[in-house]
């Protein structure tokens, strides 16, 4: 296993800046890392070793002048959502399976610029549908971190195949999405930090939709710095998302490390849910314990309207889904099943190339949609969904930011909810808040439950307010210490 | 409010899915749970309350009304599934 691998992004960019290790040996090393734990992880979808290497030597030749951006050299995983020209991209589906994009996401073509190598794309839920990358048509994507007794955990998603590469080692940072939690849920998963900023901080330009006044890219990294290097490099208006902030980007790094002294964290009493075990109640206490101590003062809060983001969410993101996926009709792109007539091919397309969860997704969608029912389901969740809103302005009066869990458990067992929808929903139950409310969020590691796995803690703060965000998050990273990794069987 | 085994199949054919034979019954079962899950909206009190539509208001970006893009058929074309002489190849959809 290689050392270089184990240091954080902003160590081996000042390292590649240093020349003290050149980008193509780099990603020379990353690549073979990555297919060696291939077998073992699942968590990789594509790679295109010609263009990681050109990419390599072109930030080689820019560091030689002196030159180079902010993460220029560094090799980073990305999920399968992203269009990355010239390398396949099926937002892990059979109906995408073999697409070549001739064009680059917005969000990687800014990393890019800012001199991020691309390493691989990474596996996900089916068009980001799911809690557990088990919808992926490559299949489950294993956790680094396994069970007490060996058994296999999910690494959370949908973004399961980023957070493994970057818990394992294999990358210095990934992009994910984040529509529900499936950034900040593998995140706390596979005790990595996951972030989604403000709503419309990263272009959702060339990232396969899902739900689109929900879906949020965002960073997965080793520590919250690294987070934030991350946000910086992706963030940034884009003419092409019309829904792109035009605000200018906070220098998010400059904030990591900020005091919290004085800062009001707030408490939410809903997030104490029935069912959630002792020890994420007790690193939730914990964290309270830490900012307290760092000078902050915690105060107790009502998001009354808490219990409704879930149902809210499964009426909001289906409809959103079933819109944003008509377009999957294997006629122009995507893979096409003839039938006997126009509609049969149709049919025959999306039956064939959609797996369970998705068409489930686009039959809630298609319903709640339908006429007789657009009011009592789809205009009333978006009330709802103003409800949530209101309740965290409420909060941000009194608060600077939220403290929470980041998901009701620890990974579980690949297998173990997959027959029950319900309840893999529950998994986002502390996250979809944030999404529904647009609000930046991100989930940091706060220590191990009982069986040495990782637990993340949340921290939630105003719109455009990522940098509370950033210092909260250091600070309990400071104080959590958190240095455990899982025992390497993969490489 | 509850589906039934032609709901499903109606909605199937809605959505442009293949009818789901060997699933229709569980489906059934699952939008249905589903569906019962979030009936619980209707205890919110939602009476004067704005449909949200975006959660930070700015006001939506206009530009010059120009061709920016185009010229680029090949491209438009990498992907398709059947393609012949630069057009698209569609089942036959006029009678």
């Amino acid at each position: 296993m290689s050392e270089l691998f184990k240091l954080t992004l902003s160590d081996i960019t000042a390292k590649l800046k240093a020349r003290e290790v050149s980008a193509v040996e780099l990603a020379t090393e990353g690549l073979a890392l990555c297919e060696a734990a291939q077998p073992k992880l699942n968590a990789f979808t594509a790679f295109d070793a010609d263009k990681t290497l050109a990419m390599a030597k072109a930030s080689d030749e820019k560091l030689a002048r002196g030159e180079g951006g902010l993460i220029e050299g560094a090799p980073l995983a990305i999920k399968d959502l992203f269009a990355v020209e010239g390398v396949d991209t099926a937002a892990s589906s059979n109906i995408l399976k073999g697409f070549k994009p001739t064009y680059e996401s917005s969000v990687t073509a800014k990393l890019w610029e800012n001199g991020g190598v691309f390493l691989c794309k990474t596996s996900m839920d089916e068009f980001a549908m799911g809690s557990s990358n088990e919808t992926s048509n490559t299949g489950p994507v294993n956790n680094p971190w396994k069970g007490p007794n060996g058994e296999m955990l999910t690494p959370g998603g949908s973004s399961g195949g980023s957070a493994a590469a970057v818990a394992a080692d294999l990358c210095f940072g990934a992009t994910g999405t984040d529509t529900g939690g499936s950034i900040r849920q593998p995140a706390a998963f596979t005790g990595t930090v996951g972030v989604k900023a403000t709503y419309g901080r990263t272009s959702r330009w060339g990232t396969v939709a899902f739900a689109s006044s929900l879906d949020h890219p965002g960073p997965f990294a080793k520590t919250v710095k690294d987070s934030a290097l991350m946000l910086q490099a992706m963030s940034g208006h884009d003419p092409k998302d019309s829904t792109s902030l035009p605000n200018d980007v906070p220098d998010f790094v400059a904030a990591v490390g900020g005091s919290v002294k004085g800062l009001r964290i707030g408490v939410p009493k809903e997030y104490r849910v029935d069912g959630m075990p002792a020890e994420i109640d007790e690193a939730w206490q914990k964290g309270i314990d830490w900012l307290k101590a760092a000078g902050c003062e915690i105060v107790d809060i009502s998001l009354p309207h808490t219990k409704y983001a879930l149902p809210a969410y499964y009426i909001v993101a289906p409809a959103e889904a079933s819109s944003n996926l008509a377009r999957y009709d294997g006629m122009r792109y995507g893979n096409r099943v003839e039938g006997e007539n126009l509609n049969a091919t149709y049919e025959n397309t999306r039956g064939a190339g959609f797996g369970h969860e998705v068409q489930r997704r686009i039959m809630i969608g298609t319903y709640v949609l339908s006429a007789g029912y657009y009011d009592a389901y789809y205009l009333r969740a978006q009330k709802v969904r103003t409800r949530i809103l209101q309740d965290f302005e409420q909060a941000f009066e009194k608060v600077d930011a939220v403290l929470t869990p980041s998901a009701p458990s620890a990974a579980f067992e690949l297998g173990s909810k997959s027959d029950d929808p319900i309840a893999m929903y529950l998994n986002d139950v502390f996250t979809v808040t944030a999404n529904l409310a647009g609000l930046p969020a991100m989930s940091v590691p706060a220590g191990v439950d009982k069986d040495g796995l990782p637990l993340g803690l949340q921290i939630i703060t105003p719109a455009l307010d990522e940098e509370t965000m950033f210092k909260v998050g250091a600070a309990i990273e400071d104080s959590a210490g958190f240095v455990a990794k899982p025992e390497n069987w993969w490489s | 409010m509850s589906v039934t085994a032609d709901d499903v199949r109606r909605i199937a054919r809605l959505a442009r899915i293949a009818e789901p034979t060997d699933r229709v019954e569980a489906l059934v079962g699952e939008l249905n749970g589903i569906l019962s899950w979030i009936e619980q909206l209707n205890e919110v009190d939602v009476e004067g309350v704005e449909a949200m539509t975006t959660p930070v208001k700015f006001p939506l970006p206009q530009r010059a009304d120009e061709v920016t893009d185009g010229n680029c058929r090949d491209k438009v074309l990498a992907n398709a599934p059947c393609s012949d002489e630069g057009f698209f190849v569609v089942p036959k959809s006029v009678e």
